[in-house]
């Protein structure tokens, strides 16, 4: 399995956050992207994961045989916020991301093996919002596990996280990755993967050269 | 998609849920209405349908902006984006029915008892609770529309309500002219409820759809 | 805190949830048997009572409609009381009397509304009128239901007792001017007939298994009441050990 990028151009409102952007994973691999506040680390994310259209590029997941995959069905996102109902106990939301996420045939971990896994036995019959903010985040990471998807795109997995879950999380990447999986995660912090790629972006912005003309002014002086 | 409708019918009923408030407020809403018409009974059984149909129409449209807005606070709404189009429908169209069963349906119960505060008939009230069944579902499939269309701004509530409003006209008219044709001789029931059923049918139908559409296109 | 110390020296020993348990633990099964005693009494004294010469047997029906309405208002003057408790002293046991009585009291206003209308029934030949006294009894259900909904609206126990404690003050100083206004609006319900300054109407044949039909309420709404106040203290002790729990997960990886 490969996912390969060319030459994308994302942009947040009528600039350019980056462009240009292109790399090839292969299976196994993970890719760190870093950069600057605002450099479009979470932009580019959302584009890869279809939440946002691309302006210009294009992001392809292929199998062995070359033939082209769905993103949407083979990629977990993990954004900013932890997709996860305060009303309702930790094994409610995992189990129904599980049944949600893996429409078809159930993969993955079952519920009770993910919250050990993230180390947090015994949480599951509490109500997610008793839980702290780093706990939160590690049953977001759960999620990753309840329903087995090939491609990880983690937006500052390791938010709210100590160092002992820092380190938990690698394991659970480090593992992901050795049974073929791929990693795209967009942090400023060291993630302590080895086998890792590392995109930089810049966080230079451009004014948007659209033919329809654009409300930026320093391109109009440019023009 | 069973899980999707046991999911948000469980956050609605739970402590705290949005369930419960929309029957307050359609309770305190007819309540208020003798306040201003005044006691007489005659009268109350008289506009006690079309007040019963106008009441259940702005309760049913108390919720509707947090359909979305709730997912996507907390992030959900990145994930059941992340879907092919055909399921997104479906998902919206799951979304939709499981709030009108947790807020839609427990007006439609709770109507023979205001039916009693407004000394409507047996048959009135029986036939106002059948309109009720058949079209406030309309009101929560076209009422996903506009929850999609408000969906990222912060004070969409009195939006959706706005936007909804006109498009809910058709849903009043026929629920109401059924409603009263059952009790009015010469006016048949059927042709007007046929097509309050219909309405609701093509709003399940084009409703989903377009939240789709206004979904994707929200997403930033 | 040092504004607890305004408050009476034997209510702030009461007021520990702890010992309120362990009273309240030894009080209750003397109150449910006063409970069932009065109630007893006042079924048997009910059902031998004479028939109105106009109303018939379906005078009886004030045997419990007129306790339960009394205990509506009665409930809401209590949580009314509480909810001082919970502004100025800022009580924990406040806060959760007044959560505790307002199911209790929608239910009994409920149980009033319901008999009026099983009465008005053959009396004015219609399940419900709009009369002065029904509406504000039914304004009143409805305060209830907000109440409720508020309470439970708020996950933080001590913040949802506060807001409600507001609501419930601005509604218990709006009652006399609902009832005034209900009253102004219409007016067609029988005048009060039990609390008059001439003595009452009622003739004692009636008037004796009403008044013990509202002592027996009365206790009933105690017993009910002291029992929710426990569970809620109990549920809240879960709450609280959750979210210890929750935090002993974490620490103890």
């Amino acid at each position: 399995m490969q996912a390969k990028a060319t030459n994308l151009r994302g942009r947040r409102g009528d600039s350019v956050v980056f462009s240009a952007v292109g790399f090839t994973l292969q299976s196994g691999r993970a890719l760190v992207v870093t950069g600057p506040n605002g450099a479009g680390k979470s932009t580019l994310l959302r584009v890869l994961a279809g939440l946002l259209g691309a302006d210009e590029g294009s992001f392809r997941l292929t199998d062995a045989a070359g033939i082209d995959l769905p993103v949407a069905r083979e990629a977990h996102y993990l954004g900013h916020a932890n997709a996860m109902k305060r009303e309702l106990t930790v094994t409610e939301n995992l189990s129904f991301w599980r049944n949600f996420l893996a429409a078809d045939q159930p993969s993955g971990l079952s519920v009770d093996a993910a919250i050990d896994a993230v180390g947090l036995s015994g949480v599951g019959h509490l109500p997610f919002g008793y839980l702290s903010a780093g706990q939160k985040r590690r049953i977001a990471l759960a999620r990753l596990l309840v329903a087995r998807r090939p491609l990880w795109l983690l937006d500052e997995p390791t938010a709210a996280l100590d160092a002992k879950a820092d380190s938990m999380f690698a394991g659970l990447v480090t593992a992901h990755l050795e049974r073929g999986g791929m990693a795209i995660a967009a942090t400023h912090q060291p993630l302590g993967l080895e086998s890792v790629e590392t995109l930089r972006l810049d966080g230079v912005h451009h004014a948007v050269d659209s033919e329809h003309g654009t409300w930026d002014d320093r391109s109009e002086v440019r023009a | 998609m069973m899980a999707l409708f046991r999911r948000d019918l469980a956050i609605a009923t739970r402590s705290g849920g949005a369930a419960m408030l929309a029957v307050l407020f359609f309770l305190a809403v007819v309540a208020v209405a003798p306040f201003g018409i005044g006691p007489d009974l005659n009268l109350l059984a008289r506009i006690g349908p079309a007040f019963l149909w106008i009441g259940a129409l702005l309760a049913s449209l108390l919720g509707l902006d947090r359909l979305f807005q709730a997912d996507r606070e907390d992030g959900s709404l990145d994930l059941i984006l992340m879907q092919e189009t055909p399921d997104l429908i479906l998902t919206v169209f799951v979304k939709s029915f499981a709030h009108w069963v947790a807020s839609g349906l427990p007006l439609v119960l709770v109507s023979p008892l205001l039916g009693l505060l407004m000394n409507m008939g047996l048959e009135s009230t029986g036939a106002v609770m059948l309109t009720l069944l058949a079209g406030t579902p309309a009101i929560a499939f076209i009422g996903a529309t506009g929850a999609a269309v408000a969906v990222a701004l912060p004070r969409g509530g009195l939006l959706v309500s706005i936007l909804i409003l006109p498009l809910a006209i058709p849903v009043l008219i026929f629920g109401v002219s059924a409603s009263y044709a059952a009790v009015t001789d010469p006016d048949p029931f059927w042709p007007p409820f046929m097509i309050l059923s219909a309405i609701t049918l093509f709003f399940a139908a084009l409703g989903p759809v377009a939240a789709a559409v206004a979904l994707k296109a929200a997403a930033d | 805190m040092s504004d607890v110390s305004i408050s009476p020296g034997w209510l702030t020993r009461l007021a520990n949830p702890s010992r309120f348990l362990e009273l309240s633990g030894r009080i209750l099964p003397w109150l449910w048997a006063a409970t069932l005693a009065a109630f007893a009494a006042g079924l048997v004294m009910s059902f031998n009572a004479p028939e109105d010469y106009q109303q018939g047997i379906t005078v009886s029906i004030m045997f419990i409609h007129v306790p339960a309405a009394w205990l509506a208002m009665m409930c809401y003057s209590l949580m009314a009381v509480s909810a001082i408790g919970t502004l100025v002293w800022r009580h924990p046991l406040a806060d959760v009397s007044a959560k505790a009585a307002a199911p209790i009291g929608a239910v009994f206003t409920f149980l009033a509304l319901v008999t009026g209308s099983l009465w008005g029934r053959p009396m004015w030949g219609t399940w419900w009128v709009w009369d002065a006294r029904l509406t504000s009894v039914f304004v009143l259900f409805l305060m209830y239901l907000g109440l409720i909904a508020l309470n439970r609206a708020m996950d933080e126990p001590g913040r949802a007792a506060r807001a409600t404690a507001v609501l419930i003050l601005v509604g218990f100083v709006n009652i006399p001017i609902i009832k005034f206004s209900v009253n102004w609006w219409n007016t067609l319900h029988q005048p009060a007939s039990v609390m008059r300054l001439d003595g009452p109407t009622i003739h004692p044949s009636l008037l004796y298994p009403l008044l013990v039909m509202a002592v027996a309420f009365t206790l009933l709404f105690f017993t009910l009441h002291m029992m929710a106040m426990r569970n809620e203290i109990w549920r809240r002790r879960v709450q609280t050990m959750r979210h210890r729990a929750a935090r002993a997960i974490g620490s103890g990886q």
